[in-house]
């Protein structure tokens, strides 16, 4: 019984830690720019889909092709940001909700047309196998990607608390005017903050094509997850992703285990709605 | 100048229009349109793909002249009783969701003027898209969807061609009962696990309902979501009970996931026997040797060869065409063509009424399919094809092969489930 607790609590923070860097980079770019990016799942795909074909075509293993990733990703974010979302940043607000709702289901439509709704997988990556540590069992490929998402995530913590550029855009995300009026160039800010939120999806896409089916809709259900969390954790804050991330995984699994694996969705779910309700700012959120 | 433009305008309009008139009626003389509704795209994309590949392949044998085949239709080009007409198929995407089921078949009945549908795989789909053709009045032939439920509702116009899960679960279970007097073995718990949806729930209703009658106990009861990004708690929890022997329904994305968490967190039973999921053709490339030693149910397996030669001049004919062995997926889809061509050639007509009355009279003998069954005949109450049975295969060697019923097994059955650790 207790064994199996801890591997559950372990399982938990195994796709919790994940979670939570999938939504770091969602919420960074609601926070500074109030857009929401629905094709943030999408991203993720692209980022397993470059990591797969990278692994295929030129034998880089997944561990390898987490900066190409990330930079690809950066790029891409860069680019939306500037051909389209900020086109639309001072029109109407239902142009700028939709404006990446768009582009989702043109990214997902364009690789199904590509790569085929074909499922596929990284066979032999570097690191694979089950380390057990006592009672719990540990999947090799599992542990590596998480821990790299706490050090990921804890650089972006960093960036943004002694960086120059990354005050910058924690200013940006406080109060835009008044950062302006400091001086910070906020299209500059904007541009940036797309461009990382969507460079940390894609590192995250590089750590699940180690050990996760890629297709063209895998991002769908990880971009629903992210919504919940960002809001759980309080829009715009990363350390509020990141401590929600990880309760949701925790609770997802806990939930499956003890209660019924039918409702672990709706148990995170109503814990984020319930949250809504109480503290519609979130956890951690201002 | 103006009136004269305008004028001549109009004249060119009318011409368009009176022309395309005439090819709309043109065409439904020699045309028959047929809905086909699959998911082409969202989760069940590829499996969506694969089973239109198949309607569409028996489209192509009833369109054309195939002496050499001994199908419904296949030597004469169209429909001989309808003056060589062709069947024409118009597809329609679910993206697999039941809501879209029953708009996408109103629009292929209201607008594209169907005269018949097939499909739609996902059985809670099928569900709602055959609830709009009973109400418009047209006849839905289904040879993929396998809830015991679709044919339990009484409908008038619906017709299934395939085996469903309540005769599946049966199969799975007597094939334990075989295997336990075959190799003097002992199998005491089942543990049943499947998504939930129309598919799956019924599937673990069947199980948890006939367990008992075979005497085996259920020990774990489960059902998830299959979209789940992480099922390592239904794996905990099937590690908990330790079953004998798991029964597993499941679409593709939960049939890949729950194979790796398996392996990872090493759930070992003696037998894993499953549905659906572990058949698609997606399935195989994504986990490899992993999937060796699983049971899966079926309607079709390309070594059936051996005792029906038309199983391999359909797959050649197939894979000339996709470039893939034909899945089992396709092989059901590839049934349900042929039925309603069938009958609407017998009727003479596309009036539904009378292709109904034809369904009814459906008499097509096993020599003309590609699946081990007596024939194809109807149930006048439920309409489901009483000759309808399953055969279960076993991945063996990353290949699909007959293992049950033993006499027409194209190989043994590999018992107890092989250890994870070392496989190539």
């Amino acid at each position: 019984m207790y064994e199996q607790l801890a591997q559950q609590i372990v399982n938990g923070l195994l796709i919790g830690f994940l979670y939570s860097l999938i939504a770091i980079g969602l919420t960074m770019i609601w926070g500074v720019m109030n857009i929401i990016n629905f094709a943030h799942g999408d991203f993720l795909m692209l980022g397993m889909f470059i990591s797969f074909w990278l692994y295929t075509l030129y034998g880089l293993d997944p561990l390898f092709s987490i900066p190409i990733c990330a930079g690809a990703l950066f790029l891409l974010g860069l680019l939306i940001y500037r051909f389209l979302v900020s086109k639309v940043m001072t029109g109407p607000g239902l142009a700028q909700l939709v404006v990446t709702f768009g582009v989702s289901i043109f990214i997902a439509n364009a690789a199904v047309y590509f790569w085929t709704p074909d499922f596929r997988m990284i066979q032999n990556p570097l690191l694979s196998g089950t380390w057990t540590l006592g009672a719990v069992d540990l999947s090799i490929p599992k542990a590596i990607a998480s821990a790299g998402s706490v050090v990921v995530s804890f650089l972006v913590f960093l960036f943004l608390r002694k960086t120059k550029t990354g005050k910058a855009i924690l200013a940006t995300e406080m109060n835009r005017d008044s950062a302006l009026l400091m001086g910070i160039n906020t299209e500059r800010v904007n541009a940036l903050s797309f461009g990382i939120g969507s460079a940390l999806v894609g590192i995250a896409g590089a750590f699940l094509s180690m050990y996760y089916y890629i297709y063209p809709q895998v991002g769908g259900t990880f971009g629903l997850i992210s919504f919940c969390i960002v809001a759980l954790g309080g829009f715009g804050s990363i350390e509020g992703a990141f401590v929600a991330g990880i309760l949701i995984g925790i609770v997802q699994t806990l939930g499956g285990y003890f209660f019924d694996p039918a409702y672990k969705y709706a148990i995170v779910f109503a814990m984020y709605l319930v949250t809504v309700w109480i503290r519609p700012q979130g956890l951690l959120g201002w | 100048m103006q009136g004269k433009k305008t004028r001549w305008l109009t004249y060119a309009m009318a011409l368009v229009f009176s022309l395309s008139m005439v090819s709309a009626g043109v065409a439904a003389d020699k045309e028959i349109r047929i809905g086909a509704v699959y998911p082409l795209t969202g989760n069940l994309a590829s499996t969506g793909l694969d089973c239109l590949h198949g309607a569409e392949l028996a489209v192509d044998i009833i369109n054309g002249k195939y002496p050499d085949l001994s199908l419904p239709l296949a030597k004469t080009a169209g429909l001989p009783n309808l003056g060589g007409a062709k069947i024409k198929l118009i597809t329609a995407d679910t993206k697999g969701e039941p809501r879209n089921g029953q708009a996408e078949a109103e629009r292929l009945v209201t607008q594209e003027k169907v005269v018949g549908m097939i499909g739609a795989y996902q059985s809670a789909v099928t569900k709602t898209a055959s609830q709009a053709t009973e109400r418009l009045r047209i006849p839905y032939v289904c040879s993929d969807s396998s809830s015991p439920t679709l044919t339990e509702r009484g409908l008038k116009y619906f017709f299934r061609v395939s085996p469903h899960d309540a005769g599946f679960a049966r199969d799975q279970l007597q094939f334990l009962k075989d295997i336990e007097k075959a190799r003097g073995v002992k199998i005491r718990t089942i543990a049943v696990l499947y998504e939930n949806t129309e598919f799956g729930s019924n599937v673990g209703k069947q199980v948890l309902a006939l367990a008992p009658e075979y005497g085996f106990k259920v020990v774990a009861d489960i059902s998830y979501t299959a979209n789940a990004t992480d099922v390592t708690s239904e794996v905990g929890r099937l590690i908990r009970a330790n079953p004998d022997v798991l029964m597993h329904a499941s679409y593709i994305t939960d049939a890949i996931l729950f194979t790796k968490t398996f392996k990872e967190m090493g759930f070992h039973p003696k037998g894993l026997l499953t549905f659906a999921g572990y058949i698609e053709p997606g399935y195989l490339p994504a986990v490899k040797a992993d999937a060796n030693g699983i049971i899966v149910r079926s309607t079709f397996a390309l070594d059936l060869a051996k005792s029906k030669p038309l199983v391999a001049k359909v797959n050649a004919l197939f894979k000339k065409k996709y470039g893939i062995d034909m899945s089992e997926n396709a092989a059901r889809s590839f049934g349900a063509p042929f039925v309603i061509a069938d009958a609407i050639n017998r009727a003479k007509t596309t009036e539904a009424e009378a292709v109904v009355k034809a369904l009814l009279a459906t008499n097509i003998p096993g020599s003309e399919l590609i699946y081990p069954w007596k024939g194809i005949q109807f149930d006048p109450k439920s309409h489901q094809n009483v000759y309808a049975r399953g055969i279960l295969v076993q991945i063996q060697n990353q290949k699909y092969v007959t293992v049950w019923p033993f006499e027409s097994a194209a190989a043994k059955v590999i018992w107890p489930f092989p250890a994870w650790a070392g496989r190539k």
